[in-house]
């Protein structure tokens, strides 16, 4: 329960605070804008310092929020609780078209269209006719319970700051889950997470819906803090303001959110006092000291304040290390199967005009290691892209125990009981050993978004990192388990990314260059390990350069060469055989 | 519809489409060779177009003092970079662009600046006064950070934005001003009326084109320019300093985005915030575009301005909404044509 | 002797992964040094923080001056030039725009004699003038990039990889242009995984483990060496076994 002494103290803390006597409301006032725009930020976080989508467009979903609850009390006289789930749903569903739109664009794309939105939205709540227009609509009945009516900032604070509370624990344990590793590897190396099953695309939805709702929720409570509503808090400077906080407080903690809420709201508020009476009553001056504020921040302090704060800590909080001895059920195999374990047929990739692989054709049986060799731009990964389905051949078939493959996503080859590894190195930097690995048990797991907000999952949880630490444990770096992905140097990240690939229980095993960087004892380890897993029943189809290692361990061998196969046959048969010496082994004239 | 409101409409379309297309033209060139989304390109238009206006009045604009006080930081900046080496030569270089540039500009101004001072000669101080904003800001701002992802230099360009914009109310007020027309000639074709204006618009959005094709085409710098954009380490290696790339498409830009502002004002009445929503027009143009385009840009630009005069005749309400919403149609497209690339690293 | 190059000391890290621990290196005037080693052993990290990609711990000094604290583009004016691994040339432009580049911090007049050099050099590149580099193929586009490189007149030239992923036939090519060089008075620090062709043209040549310099000497007594055989050399024997 250490994880929740903290929290319960801040809560402690905030609870207190309006009670102290001589508490002048003017502050209880900025708490509870503290605690709306905290609400927004924390969305931000998981949606933009966590998932890597940039959004200049929260503030609609407020504005969604805020006018659902604002027409339905004044125009219907629905009860304000009742509005609370219609103005999520309205903002949510809003989140769903917006997002289907939008979240799939790559990198800059995403802001740019966030902006667009943004403003066409506000466009749009300041001309309906309904929504008020310009003017918005006014009151809005207070929040109620029973003959309380929440009419001062002093009463509503208690709402709001239980609000920004429990969204705040939602989403911490929404990010320590199977869903919340699938989040937090958008950002980096999001094809690495396909290729374990990951639905990237459901889960960029599903953090752009969660932040909208969060938004949403404050825009609620706005509405009836304010009792009521305009277009000006929703339009664009306000979207620009709410990703400001999020950066400032740190983009990629969900205690950054409050914290630059904290501080950006408290600053606004000395701006607003103080600035008119230094320069004279001209103009929104805070506007410039804030961008001004925002340009050194990125210059001088990227990654936001609360990582500044938590480095200064002399505690550092522990990581709990998974209990290894619970099981984890293997996959379900299909049934035993005659042929060839992988069967590529004249595969061929043509990018433009450029063929990248030419009609190859290879067999790997089960029980067999196999090489791919050859120059580079051989086609080489290439192949290995057909085979995983992150790239769709432009021709032949592939199959795994005789179903056909061709142009399935990754997410459905890794079904078959295929894993990989790759040349360069996708892992999460952030993340460490132990979460990085569980990404490749991500489809043996079970539970979903809301059993990991409401802490359901940790049974299948457990399975899950037991199943991590095992595999860690198998290739033999137990004790780099808590250490942060990126820390690992090239030679032991190549090996993470084989534990994270056995983690998907396969039965082919695909290795783009795993020896590259490894020291020649680790080699031998990483051979050893290799014969063992074949000798377990797993077959291995791997590329590499190191000629010493190839020779040693694979049963066959295939040469690519110019996107063609030149060779097949055992190591001895290849190293000398006239065509292989001349493309690729250099003949020693 | 009759002939006569759609040839209007059309008219009037093309005519903020050309600006659109200057506007999208620059963002496309500011995003290859730095990766900067360009929002303050606003503020560009605003200071571009309020500057001339002011000036138009007989007074110093506030622009000019914001450009010598941004070429002080700059030169802090330049010394703080330079501090482990030095030179004379390298410090008197630093001091002539960042101290020596902005003071001669405020200086002409003042000299310059009355109510009889020829259109010419405010233009060319205005388009000076912004030239010098644009180059400092990507020095101050940018420069610093020119390694960073796009989503960091975008965050940046926002907070310029708001500096700039907040600036701006301070400078010219929150009433907005007008500016003298460049020709009062008018030509009649049909039923067509065209202002000296418009002609004026089409004649520099044509000359700019040109202009722009034969710098990347066939200069030196230009190629340079092109250079980084197209890979920034090889640009390097090649001795291309990417800050300089950085600094001349700023420039660039900034001019840009003053002479749009110097050809609108004397037709609408621009107010500190309007540029905004100006740039962000060529934005939608730019983002059709794909951000790499310059003929698509231009051609989307075009079709910006058309929508955007067909909407403000038929339903001027949602003029905004309606122009804004194109873009999503676009990014859907996009979307769908996305290849299966992956962005590691931003 | 005096150096033309002098790496001292020299690391190079990662975040907290040292790729490149404490190397010192020397390349004269006139001389062609290699680096050779497996892949991942830091060689490219090296170049890399020669040239002032990457920062560097240590000194680098250059014709007797200190340049480790220099930007890329004041060691490129200074006379060092990096053929970097994955090439980077400008592929949307022509061949003749990349080369003209390649002598953007040179007199125009300097440039006219770089143009017939590298021409002279890489007949293939003149052919191809108007093509834009994108489309050339590999050996052609490692042609360019040292064509540009060139362009500049440096004392220095780099090479990283330059026979990567090439058909062995253009790497003889390749290696054939880099001892032209010495002969034309440009130094050449060349890093290679084909060993034995580097040994071949090198006057001198390091090897590289780990990050680390594990032995160093004339290139013919590193081919000798008994060690080097068999980890870099090796597969020579089963070569010869065959033919």
């Amino acid at each position: 329960m250490t994880r929740l002494l903290p929290i319960a103290l801040f809560a402690l803390a905030m609870a207190v605070l309006p009670l102290i006597p001589g508490m002048p409301p003017f502050w209880i006032v900025l708490l509870d804008n503290i605690g709306l725009a905290a609400l927004v930020a924390m969305g931000l976080v998981l949606l933009t310092g966590v998932g890597g989508l940039t959004s200049f467009g929260q503030a609609a979903f407020c504005g969604f929020g805020a006018y659902t609850t604002a027409v339905l009390t004044t125009a219907y006289g629905v009860s304000p609780w009742l509005t609370l789930p219609l103005a999520l749903i309205v903002s949510g569903g809003a989140a769903v078209l917006l997002g289907l739109m939008t979240v799939r664009l790559s990198g800059h794309y995403l802001p740019l269209g966030t902006i667009a939105w943004g403003i066409s939205l506000y466009y749009l709540f300041s001309k309906l006719e309904f929504l008020g227009r310009n003017d918005g609509i006014s009151g809005i009945p207070p929040l109620q319970i029973g003959s309380l009516k929440m009419l001062d900032p002093g009463s509503i604070y208690y709402v709001i700051w239980i609000a920004v509370l429990i969204c705040a624990l939602l989403s911490m344990n929404l990010l320590d889950s199977r869903t919340g590793r699938a989040i937090r590897a958008l950002r980096r190396g999001h094809i690495a997470a396909e290729s374990f099953g990951v639905q990237t695309a459901r889960a960029k939805l599903l953090v752009f819906i969660y932040a909208a709702v969060l938004a949403g929720l404050s825009g609620w409570l706005y509405a009836h803090f304010q009792r009521a509503s305009n277009p000006t808090p929703f339009g664009p400077q306000a979207g620009i303001e709410y990703l400001f906080i999020a950066v400032v407080g740190g983009a990629g903690y969900v205690w950054g959110g409050v914290l630059g809420a904290a501080l950006v709201v408290i600053l606004k508020e000395i701006l607003q006092g103080y600035l008119p009476l230094l320069f004279g009553g001209q103009g929104q001056l805070e506007i410039i000291v804030f961008g001004i504020m925002l340009v050194v921040l990125l210059q001088l302090a990227p990654t936001g304040v609360w990582p500044w704060l938590t480095a200064l800590l002399p505690i550092k909080p522990r990581r709990e290390r998974p209990d290894a001895t619970v099981p984890l059920l293997p996959r379900a195999r299909s049934d035993a199967h005659s042929g060839a374990l992988l069967r590529v047929d004249h595969a061929r990739k043509q990018f433009g005009g450029v063929i990248a692989v030419n009609d190859v054709s290879f067999e790997v049986q089960s029980r067999e290691i196999v090489a791919l060799i050859g120059p580079n731009g051989a086609g080489k990964s290439t192949t290995f892209n057909l085979i995983t389905g992150v790239l769709s051949a432009s021709g032949g078939s592939i199959a795994v125990q005789g179903k056909t493959i061709d142009n399935s996503p990754p997410q459905e080859v890794v079904k078959l009981g295929i894993a990989r590894t790759f040349q360069h190195v996708k892992l999460v930097p952030d993340m460490t050993v132990l979460e990085n690995v569980a990404i490749g048990a991500h489809l043996r797991g079970t539970a979903g978004v809301f059993a990991s907000m409401l802490r359901l999952d940790r049974a299948d949880e457990a399975r899950l990192l037991a199943e991590a630490a095992r595999q860690i444990e198998r290739v033999g770096l137990s004790a780099e388990i808590d250490q942060l992905a990126g820390s690992l140097s090239l030679g032991q990240q190549r090996i993470v990314e084989i534990a994270r690939a056995l983690c998907a229980d396969p039965i082919l095993l695909l290795l783009d260059e795993p020896a590259a960087g490894l020291r020649h004892m680790e080699k031998q380890q990483l051979a050893a390990l290799l014969r063992q897993l074949r000798d377990g029943g797993m077959s291995v189809l791997l590329v590499e350069h190191d000629m010493g290692f190839v020779m040693d361990l694979a049963d066959r061998i295939v040469v690519l060469d110019f996107g063609t196969r030149i060779a097949e046959g055992t190591p001895n048969a290849i190293k000398t055989d006239p065509a292989v010496i001349k493309a690729y082994l250099g003949a020693a004239t | 519809m009759n002939t006569t409101i759609l040839l209007f409409l059309l008219q009037d379309g093309i005519t903020t489409g050309a600006i659109y297309a200057l506007l999208g033209l620059s963002l496309v060139l500011v995003f290859a060779v730095t990766r900067v989304i360009l929002i303050p390109q606003g503020e560009f238009i605003t200071y571009g177009a309020l500057t001339y206006a002011t000036l138009a009045t007989g007074n110093v604009p506030g622009t000019a003092r914001l450009a010598l006080a941004m070429g002080v930081v700059a030169f802090g900046f330049d010394l703080f970079a330079a501090r482990k080496s030095l030179h004379a030569r390298r410090i008197l270089r630093a001091a002539a662009v960042d101290l020596g540039f902005p003071l001669a500009v405020l200086g002409l101004t003042m000299a310059l600046a009355g109510s009889h001072t020829p259109i010419a000669v405010n233009i060319a101080l205005s388009l000076l006064i912004v030239a010098a904003i644009g180059l400092f800001l990507y020095r101050i701002a940018f420069q610093p950070i020119a390694h960073t992802s796009v989503l960091v230099l975008l965050i940046a360009s926002v907070g310029c934005h708001l500096a700039l914009q907040g600036f701006g109310l301070v400078f010219f007020g929150a009433e907005g001003l007008r500016g003298p027309t460049v020709s009062d000639a008018a030509v009649t074709i049909g039923s067509l009326r065209f202002t000296g204006q418009s002609i004026a618009v089409y004649a520099i959005t044509i000359a700019l084109i040109v202009a722009l094709w034969l710098f990347f085409g066939f200069t030196l710098y230009g190629k340079a320019l092109r250079a980084t954009a197209v890979n920034r380490l090889g640009a390097r290696l090649v001795g291309i300093r990417t800050s300089l790339s950085g600094q001349i498409a700023f420039l660039l830009a900034s001019v840009i985005g003053a002479i749009s502002g110097i050809l609108i004002v004397p037709i609408t009445t621009l107010y500190y915030d309007t540029g905004f929503l100006i740039g962000l027009k060529g934005f939608v143009a730019a983002i059709i575009g794909g951000l790499v385009s310059y003929p698509l840009t231009a051609v989307a630009a075009l079709v910006v301005g058309t929508v955007e005069a067909f909407s403000s005749f038929y339903a001027s309400n949602y003029k905004e909404v309606i122009v804004f919403t194109l873009i999503l149609p676009v990014l859907v497209l996009r979307s769908l044509a996305a290849p299966a690339v992956e962005e590691e690293k931003d | 002797m005096s150096a033309l190059l002098q790496v001292t000391d020299v690391s190079v890290a990662y975040g907290k992964v040292e790729a490149v621990r404490a190397v010192t290196l020397a390349v004269a005037a006139n001389e062609i040094v290699t680096i050779i080693g497996a892949n991942g052993a830091g060689k490219t990290t090296l170049l890399n923080a020669v040239m002032g990609i990457l920062p560097l711990k240590g000194d680098v000094a250059f014709a007797g001056e200190s340049i480790a604290r220099h930007d890329i583009e004041d060691r490129v004016a200074a006379g060092l030039s990096l053929v970097p691994e994955h090439r980077e040339l400008f592929a949307t432009m022509t061949v003749e725009d990349n080369l003209q580049l390649g002598a953007f911090r040179i007199v125009k007049a300097v440039a006219a004699q770089s143009f017939e050099r590298v021409y002279s050099l890489f007949p293939k590149l003149k052919e191809r003038r108007s093509q834009l580099a994108g489309t050339l193929s590999g050996g052609e586009q490692q042609m360019l990039a040292m064509g540009r490189a060139l362009m500049g007149a440096p004392k220095l030239l780099m090479l990283d990889e330059p026979s990567l992923g090439l058909a062995p036939i253009i790497v003889a090519d390749i290696f054939r242009t880099v001892s032209e060089l010495k002969a034309a008075g440009v130094s050449v620090l060349l890093v290679e995984q084909n060993a034995k062709a580097a040994l071949r043209i090198a006057d001198r040549a390091y090897v590289m483990e780990l990050g680390e310099f594990v032995l160093d000497g004339t290139a013919s007594e590193i081919a000798a060496n008994a060690q080097v055989e068999a980890s870099y050399l090796g597969f020579s024997h089963a070569e010869k076994g065959a033919v």
